[in-house]
């Protein structure tokens, strides 16, 4: 499924917009760990929770539950936290 | 701290990690010109950069950003090209259910690192190896040049351990900390480190089994120094020249040691009582165990943490702080609210000594007759978070 990349984890993907796959939002992480090495654990730590100013979008909703299913038409953005200073 | 190399220097470079990134500044040995190289990782915040003194081209960095997670990236020319970390330092996962007694720490909530704080490198026998600690505390080691990172259990794990450490919410603002990963030059397995808070810690088994190592330092007035989560040693500094005596910057003044005794002398009461004996760094003298360096700063009321009356000054020790002088020339006399944080202050091997120290307003000072006359080598960088210098073949 397609994928919306942040700016700060560019470094990673080199675009914006990339594919991976996954029947969870958890696999999809995993999926583009393995593609693009290390870029997992700067979005979730080690308990596997979310790092706390990390956003995730599944078709313009927000969640927090990697183990959200997910579906290859899902359309998923990664974002960072936009409020505040 | 430098460590003297194998050939007659031919440059130095001073490591500066802040707040925005990494910078390095190149200098000849006379300390007169220097050539700056950065930014680094521009945006993340790096609270550490070290040099493998081992083979004098390997850099760890320690960083992270704002939004994403810690990591410790790694250089084998000397800051050309980087690369990452496989394995950064990370906590075990605690599987979903089980209590927190499957790792030890009955009762104590799963943690994640926020950041890898300290970076020390290993003992010269052991080429690859390099130890780091965490905020919230963790101590890990890596055996591939820092590659990847495996924790200490009889620290990260132990149940006690994470009593003393107490929570994140219980540290200061910036995280609590494990920091002063010392490695004796005599002896690969003979460790200290220090925990802000949680007290000075010893192993002489490579860091199987530990000893707590606080009698005699002092505790905010009302506590028990009893109780060893209270100790909040800032930082330590091992004396290259005489192994056995190290010193110690604590929240409660400034402290000696000389082992075998295991009892912490408080030597800063000789401070001016106008300035008193708090701080974050302390310097010791590579070639001279009677001397050392600290930079106080305002620890009274809200902990301003600035300059004592906005009056910035090093003061310095020669006799292993039975007295100390104010070390003041070149910086500013009044209206200078900045401080040095524990890794922001160091010493070159050069004779006389080289100190350097950055400031929380993004300024690098520069002394080359040890504390005497200061110069500003650089300003306008962000707010200094560590200064490291290396000599180079």
């Amino acid at each position: 499924m397609r994928v919306l990349i942040p700016s700060a984890l560019l470094t990673y993907t080199r675009v914006s917009r990339v594919e991976a796959d996954g029947a969870t939002l958890g696999e999809l992480l995993a999926d583009l760990d393995r593609r693009y090495p290390g870029i997992r654990f700067r979005m979730v730590d080690e308990q596997d929770q979310l790092r706390p100013h990390m956003r995730v979008f599944v078709n313009g909703q927000g969640v927090r539950d990697l183990s959200l299913a997910l579906s290859p038409a899902d359309d998923v953005g990664i974002v960072q936290a936009l409020s505040g200073g | 701290m430098a460590r003297a190399p194998a050939k007659p220097p031919r440059r130095l470079v001073v490591m500066v990690a802040t707040r925005k990134g990494a910078w390095f500044f190149h200098g000849d040995t006379k300390r007169k010109t220097w050539q700056v190289d950065g930014p680094h990782f521009l945006g993340h915040i790096v609270s550490h950069v070290q040099l493998d003194p081992r083979d004098g081209r390997t850099l760890l960095a320690a960083a992270k950003t704002g939004h994403l997670g810690p990591t410790v990236f790694r250089s084998t020319n000397l800051g050309k090209t980087w690369k990452e970390a496989t394995k950064p330092p990370a906590f075990e996962k605690v599987a979903e259910g089980a209590s927190a007694a499957a790792t030890g720490a009955a009762g104590a909530p799963a943690r994640s690192v926020d950041h890898t704080f300290w970076l020390t490198p290993g003992h010269a026998s052991e080429r690859n190896t390099w130890y780091a600690g965490t905020s919230p505390q963790g101590l890990f080691r890596s055996d591939d040049g820092g590659v990847s990172w495996t924790g200490f259990p009889a620290i990260n794990d132990d149940a006690q351990y994470r009593e003393w450490m107490g929570s994140a919410q219980d540290g200061t603002p910036d995280g609590p900390k494990l920091h002063s990963i010392i490695v004796d030059p005599r002896d690969p397995a003979h460790l200290y480190f220090a925990m802000s808070s949680g007290g000075v810690h010893e192993s002489t088994d490579g860091g199987r089994s530990w000893t707590v190592r606080v009698k005699g330092m002092q505790v905010v007035e009302g506590f028990d120094p009893g109780a060893i989560t209270f100790h909040d040693p800032h930082l330590l500094r091992l004396c290259p020249s005489n192994p056995d005596r190290l010193y110690q910057q604590n929240h409660c003044g400034i402290y000696r040691i000389d082992r075998p005794s295991d009892q912490w002398v408080r030597i800063g009461t000789k401070m001016p009582k106008r300035v008193g004996d708090v701080g974050f760094p302390m310097v010791v003298h590579p070639r001279d165990d009677n001397s050392a360096w600290v930079f106080p700063m305002d620890g009274t009321t809200v902990w301003p943490r600035t300059s004592p009356q906005g009056k910035p000054a090093v003061y310095g020790t020669r006799n292993g702080g039975k007295s100390w002088q104010r070390l003041d020339g070149g910086l500013p006399a009044e209206q200078a609210w900045w401080t040095v944080k524990r890794q922001a202050m160091t010493a070159d091997a050069q004779d006389p000594l080289g100190l350097y120290f950055g400031t929380t307003s993004g300024e690098l000072w520069l002394s080359r007759d040890e504390g005497t006359r200061w110069h500003c080598l650089a300003q306008h960088l962000p707010e200094i978070y560590a200064v490291e210098v290396a000599a180079l073949a």
